[in-house]
């Protein structure tokens, strides 16, 4: 028996959220008085492998096969799950992102597995398994039970501490049985977006709404977000006008975050804003509509004008650096 | 190709979340039913391509009771040709992929959301790719069709790809995949009532997961409200009262 997590890489780099999967497979494991294992697909040094065993995997598996650099869902889900039958995995963890989501339910279908999206605690029971998770977009949280031995989740960043205190893990190389014919999809052009911190990861999110009247006064937040190390997000209107990219939109239909904490800054509160945003462990509004609904979700709030309030923010930030 | 579009009959986004029996249901009453968000920009994709001659015909497909009907009665008013409802309550996402499997073979390619604004499950769709042992592709933000290959606009965490990939397939979209959700207009209300709605019957199918209990976020302390002239008391309070930054 054991738990076993998927971990992705970024160019041969783990970020933090790779580590906090690991620290919630292994609080899982202990509950099951099992151990963690790690897979890793891609080419990883041994070094930064090892890093994984500080955060409680006991082994890792080590994935490097140049075809599975295209992502492709159907050849990925097999190695995943031949690979978690190979280690007689009852739980399977991943992370609730873009990749977790386009795979776990494949596996969770190879492996007769019950699949549960989106947990953000610890199992409320292990026999059978049952969980805790979100629904209505955050409007209300489930507890769902589990009618198979082996369960697969997808884990919802930012929602468990880094814990070490692990040892050195055993690094195996790992040969899943795949065929270039499952390789069915093709590259053709890769955008990464460089040199900005990357709204999923990010602690603290600085976002933008109808409120900030134009893209072209988005300076002070990029200072705040500079100044911060966070990241930038905006509300629906705004990148459907166009005044930020797509990828900054937060909400239901955008991206779903969860950081420590998050700027309002003339964003009203839509229900659908909030489904995306209401995790976060702190928000602070400024809107200069003291009635705006986003003053209910909010922990701290300025009835104000942006105009206003963000060069003072600039400046305490900057003082408090100093 | 043939296309098919997989629809969920979600609540309305403003839905007050309520449940009953003990909050072990969530309470329908007074509820306004809309089709999923993404279900609906997916099928408004299909129909552009419809329109751009590079589709064929468009199905929705949805598993659940007569209730849903007045939704697909919607998908067909956007554009869809014909609708599918597979005559069974959807409780689990794997008993609903497995329904939709008997369904589902003869298409080149198929349209899911991805994920259901309701139970958000982000399952059914990639489920379905595996049991019908089809090519997936998730998160799209856009999709071309050229003859029998798909081009496609995938997200991926910290950018995007341009892939290509051969059909039958699977997409799952979200966001981008068109800009705006088509409204039905009158003349395509009026058509749909003559369109096909097919009930089917369901096959045997499992439900791996059980909802058990619900309960709503514990109330939120009240905000703390600081004067605009003192805007930058916030920072100090983020530093040393809730020590975020
Ligand atoms: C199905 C569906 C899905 C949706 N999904 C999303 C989603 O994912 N994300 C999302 O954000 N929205 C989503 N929406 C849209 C949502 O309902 C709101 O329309 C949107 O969030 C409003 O954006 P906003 O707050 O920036 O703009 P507005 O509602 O226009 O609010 C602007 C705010 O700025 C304030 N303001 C104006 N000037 C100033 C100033 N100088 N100083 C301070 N404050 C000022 C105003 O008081 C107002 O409260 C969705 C809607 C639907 C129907
Ligand atoms: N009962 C259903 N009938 C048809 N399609 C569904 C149903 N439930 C979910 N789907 C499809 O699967 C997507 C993801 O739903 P879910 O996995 O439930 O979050 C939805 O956006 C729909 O496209």
């Amino acid at each position: 028996m054991s738990v076993i997590v998927y971990t992705e890489n970024w160019d041969g780099k783990f970020k933090k959220l790779s580590f906090e999967l690991v620290s919630y497979a292994a609080a899982i494991a202990k509950e099951l008085d099992t151990t963690v294992t790690a897979l890793s697909i891609g080419n990883v040094a041994d070094d930064e492998l090892a890093q994984l065993g500080t955060y409680g995997a006991a082994k890792v598996l080590s994935v490097s096969d140049d075809r599975f650099n295209s992502l492709d869902n159907k050849a990925l889900s097999k190695a995943i799950a031949h690979a978690a039958q190979a280690e007689a995995a009852k739980a399977v963890v991943f992370s609730h992102n873009n990749l977790g989501k386009a795979i776990a339910p494949r596996v969770s279908v190879k492996l007769n597995a019950g699949l549960i999206s989106g947990v953000t605690t610890l199992p409320v029971s292990v026999a059978p398994f049952a969980f805790k998770k979100k629904a209505f977009t955050g409007k209300a949280f489930a507890q769902v039970q589990v009618n198979t031995d082996v369960v697969v989740l997808t884990f919802s960043q930012n929602s468990y501490e880094l814990v070490e205190g692990g040892s050195t893990p055993a690094i195996e190389s790992f040969n899943p049985q795949v065929e270039d014919a499952d390789f069915a999809t093709t590259v053709q052009e890769t955008n990464k977006v460089t040199g900005k911190v990357l709204l999923t990861d990010a602690e603290v999110v600085i976002s933008g709404g109808r409120g900030m009247k134009s893209g072209d006064n988005w300076g002070g937040l990029e200072e705040m977000a500079d100044l911060l190390g966070a990241g930038l997000a905006c509300s629906r209107p705004v990148s459907d006008e166009g005044w930020r990219s797509h990828d900054e939109h937060v909400g239901q239909t955008g991206k779903i975050i969860a950081p420590n904490l998050y700027f309002a800054l003339g964003i009203s509160g839509a229900i659908q804003h909030l489904g995306g945003v209401s995790s976060s462990k702190v928000i602070v509004a400024v809107n200069k509509d003291a009635e705006a609904p986003i003053f209910e979700a909010a922990d701290y709030g300025i009835v104000g004008d942006v105009f206003k309030v963000i060069p003072q923010f600039v400046e305490a930030i900057k003082e408090m650096k100093a | 190709m043939k296309v098919l579009v997989l629809i969920s009959n979600v609540p309305d986004t403003t839905t007050k979340i309520r449940f009953t029996g003990d909050n072990t249901a969530f309470d329908e009453s007074g509820v306004q039913w809309i089709i999923n968000p993404w279900d609906e920009l997916a099928l408004t994709r299909a129909v552009e391509l419809k329109e751009a001659g590079s589709v064929q015909s468009i199905t929705v497909a949805n598993v659940g009771t007569k209730a849903t009907e007045a939704t697909l009665r919607k998908a067909l008013a956007v554009g869809a040709d014909d609708a599918i409802r597979v005559d069974t309550e959807a409780n689990d996402a794997f008993a609903v992929a497995t329904q939709l499997a008997a369904i589902a073979k003869d298409y080149d390619l198929i349209l899911a959301g991805i994920e259901a604004s309701d139970y958000n499950g982000a399952a059914v769709g990639g489920m379905l790719a595996e049991l019908l042992d089809f090519n997936s592709v998730s998160a799209v933000s856009g999709l071309q069709i050229e003859g029998d290959t798909l081009q496609v606009n995938r997200d991926i965490d910290g950018g995007s790809q341009l892939l290509s990939m051969s059909t039958p397939a699977v997409a799952i979209v979200q966001k981008g995949i068109t800009k705006e959700p088509r409204i039905p207009a009158m003349r395509g209300i009026m058509m749909a009532r003559k369109k096909p709605l097919n009930v089917v019957a369901p096959v045997g199918a499992d439900d791996r997961t059980s909802f058990v209990n619900f309960e709503l976020p514990p109330a939120k302390a009240a905000c703390k409200m600081i004067d605009e002239e003192n805007a930058k008391e916030i920072i100090t309070l983020l530093h040393e009262e809730a020590k975020v930054i």
